[in-house]
């Protein structure tokens, strides 16, 4: 079976830089075409969010299929809020038959915080036993109720991290167990915290888990002061420090600052021993990301013959 | 404790509309204690549905009852003829009540007055809490004590999502996290590696998913004619 690009990359040992899509409300097709077309050659791989925020958008696998046929290769998220455990092997078989190689496992945002809070939970795996029912769907050829698959697959799968979570003394060995369940890849949440995020590391290390798997900072360009204030205020499981709405506060371009913070976010986690790459989200600012990689000093991107 | 909340009294009222005779039913377990469907209460839903009859020009007679138990046909049988006379029963028991209440008393309209709200207990008074929701198969002893079925609001059962900050649930600052109270308590106890298992898929066909359950103790059944 092929591998697909990001798997390459990493195998490869360079370092990795992946992206975040989020898919339109609309089933404009050509509005993913047009991002996707865009972040060409500066990132690895592509990630498509799964109705992020619980907000209803475009399939994460319609989506992902729209990147193959465009010859890329999309990282498909996955979160347990909205399909129990015949939903989503129904659709990891879908979406491997469609050509996606990468799967990320995720638990969900609540579905009280998007456009229909008044829906039911699902919650019937949870991120960790996600990771487990695709890896025996992978490893052990069989489905989460013990059934055989007629035929075997192939997935790379990712899972993500949260170092900026409580209780952070858990929070390593929360990653090894999701390590132990069948995370292949990993991808943290934004980082704004860096001395939080290096301390996690050192846990990382400690454990020896990056070298047991990649694992990808996650970064986001901010674009103004608001969106700063409110990250720090309003979404869980980001820590914006004081320090940095200072920064962007005293700055005359925020945008510029923004980017500037960034880029440096991205150039001080190259340095941490156990980063293999960077994850940028960039959502609703994608066009923006060849510029970041650019200044980063990450391209041109490994190409494989 | 199964906990309840009255409805609000315009709903009542509504549903109320069609009728003259009304008996206010409270049940005395559960939501006596929980302060929405006792005696009391009763009493206080119905002065309020008659003030509020006599002042719409359409005046109902609204009598009072409160039973131990809605829930226990023995105890309905007690008052089947007391009621016999009025043309509905606001029952202030939970769904349960309601629903054995419509069961013994096949012709009696019997409407709810009470939402059902959750199994919990009261933290302090007058604040109850939702602790379990009978999924069929007990975890606490996995978790020494706290469910995370119940307490995590994606009820997780490998640990807490990343949305877990200050020990507070992501959806309201108002909701503590269910994982970090049982980090916090396996940490006390020295147990922590109870967290670093992975925990299967939990099979939910013992809870409502495998629909409605039923339990059968053959050796505590009667074989005669209290079995109905």
């Amino acid at each position: 079976m092929t591998v697909g690009n990001l798997k390459k990359v990493l195998d490869s040992g360079a370092f990795a830089v992946t992206g975040e899509l989020g898919p339109p409300k609309s089933a404009e097709g050509d509005f993913i075409r047009h991002h996707a077309e865009h972040l060409r050659g500066s990132v690895d791989a592509y990630n498509l969010t799964d109705n992020q925020t619980a907000i209803v958008r475009t399939s994460s696998i319609a989506c992902g299929k729209i990147l193959v046929d465009m010859g890329l290769d999309p990282i498909i998220q996955i979160t347990c809020r909205d399909r129990n455990r015949i939903a989503i092997q129904s659709d990891v078989l879908g979406a491997v038959a469609l050509g996606i190689k990468n799967i990320l496992c995720l638990q969900g945002d609540h579905q009280s915080f998007g456009n229909e809070p008044g829906s039911k939970g699902v919650y019937d795996l949870d991120s960790t036993q996600l990771l487990k029912v695709l890896k025996d769907m992978r490893d052990e050829g069989i489905f989460a109720g013990g059934e055989k698959l007629e035929a075997p697959i192939d997935i790379f799968i990712g899972a993500v991290a949260n170092p900026f979570a409580d209780p952070f003394e858990y929070r390593i060995a929360r990653l090894a167990k999701k390590i132990e369940a069948g995370a292949q890849f990993i991808q943290t949440q934004a980082i704004f915290d860096m001395e939080r995020f290096e301390r996690w590391m050192e846990g990382i290390r400690k454990l020896g888990l990056h070298k047991k798997v990649p694992i990808l900072a996650g970064v986001i360009p901010i674009k103004s002061l608001g969106a700063a204030r409110y990250m720090k205020n309003n979404v869980s499981g980001i820590i914006v420090p004081d320090e940095l709405i200072d920064r962007l506060k005293g700055a005359k371009d925020k945008k510029e600052e923004g980017l500037k913070i960034c880029v440096e976010t991205i150039q001080q986690v190259q340095k941490i021993e156990g980063v293999a790459g960077v994850h940028i989200m960039a959502i609703a600012w994608e066009e923006i990301v060849p510029e970041i990689v650019e200044r980063a000093g990450l391209l041109p991107r490994p190409t494989f013959s | 404790m199964i906990v309840g909340e009255r409805k609000p009294l315009q709903e009542i009222l509504e549903n109320l509309k069609p009728y003259k005779k009304i008996c206010v039913m409270g049940c005395g377990t559960c939501v006596t204690v929980c302060l929405t469907g006792g005696e009391k209460e009763a009493q206080e839903t119905a002065a309020a549905v008659s003030l509020q009859r006599k002042r719409a020009g359409d005046e109902a007679q609204v009598t009072t009852k409160t039973i131990l138990r809605q829930c226990e046909y023995e105890y309905i049988d007690e008052i089947t003829a007391e009621v016999a006379d009025c043309d509905v029963i606001l029952s202030l028991a939970c769904g349960v009540g309601v629903q054995t209440m419509v069961e013994r008393m096949p012709d009696k309209m019997v409407l709810p007055g009470l939402n059902t709200t959750f199994f919990g207990y009261p933290v302090q008074q007058g604040v109850w809490l939702e602790n379990c929701l009978g999924c069929g198969n007990c975890v606490l002893d996995k978790t020494m004590g706290i469910c995370p079925i119940a307490r995590c609001t994606k009820s997780m059962l490998n640990g807490p999502c990343g949305g877990s900050a200050d020990g507070k649930c992501e959806i309201s600052k108002e909701v503590d996290c269910g994982w970090q109270l049982i980090y916090e308590r396996l940490l006390k106890l020295g147990r922590l590696d109870a967290m670093t298992a992975v925990e299967p898929p939990k099979d939910w066909s013992s809870s409502h998913h495998g629909g409605p359950r039923k339990m059968v103790r053959e050796d505590v059944k009667l074989n005669d004619s209290r079995q109905s």
